[in-house]
């Protein structure tokens, strides 16, 4: 895979085209993460491997402030509220468990005071846990002494801050340099590394500024460059973007997912913006007052939120960006096997009430539409092969495009818009109406809201007779022979 | 006037003192010979050389500092010093001045470090700040007196109680204050402690240090003046025989004098902590240029041997 480079202009958008490519960056990237979830899920029967598998894992993780900690946990164990405990001391996380995939990007998101960031700051023991255990990549991090902690943070774990946290008397260089400078390389390597992560990011050419010299968006990705100059396989990321304007978060974002894709890190991305979240996340955790409410994709939690709570935070999400064409799908009801022949795709048109239909190979392909009447002209003429009149009058799109890539197609094309996976068989299609009621969170399978097609151009009566007459002439043909 | 009620307290520590002297006297005895001979050779270093090569070497460090406009006030200060012919007390004040401060900082910054880092340390040394601070300046000379008898050691021990507090309160709150997100960035990248405070709290905190330090010079040098009632040299002497005999005269001119060793002092070091003057120009320079020729070289080895390794090491192993 090569690495591309980041653009350095902050406010250009992004063209179209890029940001398909990254839909299919993206559709690759979540197979690959499919695939690994499945592989994690074969559990080994040696217990102590099951941990190995995860790249950070958390177990039933408490943190309380106050005088009696300990005292509070033990009543939160017992089913205390949180606010039944205030006396004793404020708690922050309850009872939080969860496990991260290798190569995932695992959002935590929760309004202020939901005890996000106090959790992230247990994930690498910049806080101690009151209770419960943390492994990140094999190692126990809770609970061992502080060379050790070190130890790991500068092997396995590295941090980017919501407020930047760059180190402002030393250059941009420098700060990229500063996890090899702990891990104890030499200046002359340490600096050629951050130089390289400098470029990655798209700050060539600023390595010898000085932070304050920086807008925002560029601070925050000395801050990133910094992160992954540590060459950690997890990578936090605590409100990273929450300080930027929104034009700049949206870049960045799109950046994140790049890089992602190219360096495969375990992200933990901490926020408290739900579309972000949607965005970026290929698992979501919802907090409430201290508590994980649900973990799950993000369409998960858009299409069956655990609880009213979270049901009430998602109503607000712009669905179209986190839908894909796959997930809002209907089935096929028109299509015919373009072997078939036109006498085939002729009955299934009529008895379907339909003036077109999606022509498929033996594997599923998708060949083209037909309509009813070039059909209805192949069956009087008695010819079988249909390639004649193949139309490519249809807009197929990728199972992962999200609906809001989806409008400008549906409109062009006077079918529904087919959807096709990457090897081009067809998984579905997806009729306006169902766009429409996939974005106001309607169900269309209730019957009630009638899928529509076209509706056939020429009448049933007339297909009839010509069904009939060409198998009176096919009958007459094989009579003569 | 309430017999019944009265405490003996001064008694008491007047008791205290005496078992002290009695019980710890070499350890007095051996604290006074370190200080009165590192007070020797500083008093040495400012009054042998001829008045012009102080002088020059005190225009040039304004200059440094400031500019030409300080350098020149100060060269006429100075030259105005000599003129009231104070100039040998003028010298020894700054002696004293620059070892009970030096002596103070010593002191105060490493203990203004542990009260940022530790709560405890912070609850108990608060306290004895603010006793040290708002205790009559003139109380510390006696014990000073009793313990160190009579000279330039009691005066420069009391001048260190007494100049203490800024420094100690100054360090701890510039440490406190440095941003914790950027402490926790050190932690996270798993730096040690010791490392975090060098290379993080003590640079990012050094403003503040630096203003604590000035105000030690300053209430240092505002004591030294007084400790000449226990027979600290320096322009204090002249004020305490004008105040005796009544001599208007003679107590301005010593007074005037201390205020110009005061405006040279206090602008010499704000200029450190605050990054005015060509001081700081001298060492930023170095600095960006350093670096700016630093990442050249790193760019162009990045880009001969982009052909062959770049590809090699940024390619992220394939899940």
């Amino acid at each position: 895979m090569v690495v591309s480079q980041w653009s350095c202009s902050e406010s250009a958008p992004l063209s179209f085209p890029t940001r398909i490519t990254q839909g299919f960056d993206r559709a690759l990237r979540s197979t690959r993460t499919v695939i690994e979830r499945s592989e994690a899920l074969k559990v080994p029967s040696n217990q102590e491997n099951v941990t190995e598998k995860f790249a950070v894992s958390a177990k039933n993780i408490y943190k309380v402030f106050g005088r009696r900690p300990n005292e509070a946990v033990e009543r939160l164990q017992h089913g205390a509220s949180r606010d039944e405990i205030t006396e004793l001391g404020t708690a922050a996380v309850i009872d939080a468990s969860f496990d991260v995939l290798p190569g995932e990007i695992f959002v935590v998101m929760g309004l202020s005071g939901s005890g996000k960031s106090t959790l992230i700051r247990m994930l690498n023991g910049l806080w101690d846990t009151t209770s419960g255990t943390v492994t990140v990549g094999g190692d126990l991090i809770t609970g061992i002494s502080a060379p050790k902690l070190r130890d790991v943070r500068r092997r396995r774990i590295s941090m980017v801050f919501q407020h930047f946290a760059l180190f402002p008397h030393r250059s941009v260089l420098e700060n990229a340099a500063y996890a090899l400078e702990v891990q104890g390389i030499a200046r002359e390597e340490r600096l050629a590394r951050a130089q390289k992560t400098i470029d990655l990011v798209g700050l060539k050419g600023w390595g010898h500024k000085m932070p304050s010299e920086l807008s925002g968006g560029m601070q925050q990705r000395v801050g990133l460059a910094r992160a992954l100059t540590a060459d950690t396989d997890v990578l936090l990321m605590d409100e990273a973007f929450s300080a930027l304007d929104p034009l700049i978060r949206r870049e960045m974002q799109e950046q994140l997912l790049e890089l992602q894709t190219e360096l495969g890190k375990t992200i933990i991305f901490i926020t408290h913006d739900l579309n972000e979240a949607m965005f970026l996340g290929d698992r979501i955790a919802v907090m409430r007052d201290g508590r994980i409410v649900q973990i799950g994709t993000p369409e998960d939690i858009l299409t069956d939120p655990a609880n009213d709570y979270v049901a009430q935070f998602v109503q607000d999400v712009d669905r179209s960006r986190v839908l894909t064409a796959a997930s809002v799908m209907e089935p096929v009801r028109a299509t015919v096997f373009a072997s078939g022949g036109p006498r085939a795709a002729l009955k299934v048109m009529r008895d379907l009430q339909t003036s077109t239909a999606f022509v498929i190979s033996r594997d599923r392909t998708l060949q083209g539409v037909v309509r009813d009447a070039d059909v209805m002209k192949l069956v009087r003429k008695g010819v079988t092969d249909m390639t004649t009149i193949l139309s490519d009058e249809y807009n197929a799109v990728d199972e992962n495009t999200y609906l809001s890539e989806l409008f400008v197609p549906s409109v062009e094309s006077p079918l529904p818009l087919a959807v096709i996976d990457e090897r081009g068989r067809l998984k579905g299609v997806v009729p306006r109406v169902t766009l429409l009621a996939a974005l106001g969170n309607v169900t269309t399978d209730t019957g009630e809201l009638q899928v529509m097609e076209p509706p056939l151009t020429v009448s049933t009566d007339v297909i009839t007779d010509a069904l009939d007459a060409s198998d009176t002439s096919s009958d007459a043909k094989e009579d003569a022979r | 006037m309430n017999d019944f009620l009265r405490i003996p307290l001064g008694q008491w520590v007047e008791n205290g003192i005496d078992f002290i002297t009695d019980t710890f006297g070499f350890v007095f005895d051996f604290i006074k010979l370190i200080i009165s001979s590192v007070a020797d050779g500083m008093n040495f270093v400012f009054t042998s050389p001829p008045f012009w090569i102080m002088l020059i070497i005190f225009a040039v460090l304004a200059f440094v500092a400031r500019g030409w406009l300080f350098s020149l006030g100060t060269t006429l200060g100075f030259l105005l010093i000599l003129s009231l012919d104070q100039w040998e007390n003028a010298m020894d004040t700054m002696a004293l001045v620059l070892v009970a401060a030096a002596i103070a900082v010593f002191i105060s910054v490493p203990l203004g470090i542990l009260a940022a880092k530790y709560r405890t340390v912070s609850t108990i040394v608060k306290p004895v700040l603010d006793f040290l601070q708002t205790m009559p300046a003139f109380v510390y000379l006696i014990p000073a007196l009793i313990l160190f008898r009579i000279g330039d050691v009691p005066g420069i021990v009391a001048t260190v109680l007494f100049a203490l507090a800024p420094g100690v309160r100054l360090t701890e709150l510039g440490i406190r204050g440095v941003d914790s997100e950027v402490v926790e960035a050190g932690q996270a990248f798993g730096s040690s402690p010791g490392r975090i405070l060098r290379q993080i709290q003590l640079p990012l905190a050094l403003p503040s240090i630096m203003a604590g330090i000035n105000q030690v010079i300053m209430l240092s040098l505002s004591m030294v003046v007084i400790a000449s009632m226990v027979g600290a040299g320096g322009l204090g002497q002249p004020v305490i025989q004008s105040l005796s005999r009544a001599d208007v005269a003679l107590g301005f001119e010593a007074g005037l004098s201390v205020v110009i060793l005061a405006i040279f002092l206090d602008r010499l070091t704000a200029s450190f902590g605050s990054g005015k003057g060509y001081f700081r120009f001298i060492i930023e320079s170095f600095n960006v240029r350093g670096r700016r020729a630093e990442s050249a070289a790193v760019d162009a080895a990045a880009n001969s041997d982009a052909a062959t390794t770049e590809p090699a090491e940024l390619t992220p192993p394939v899940r």
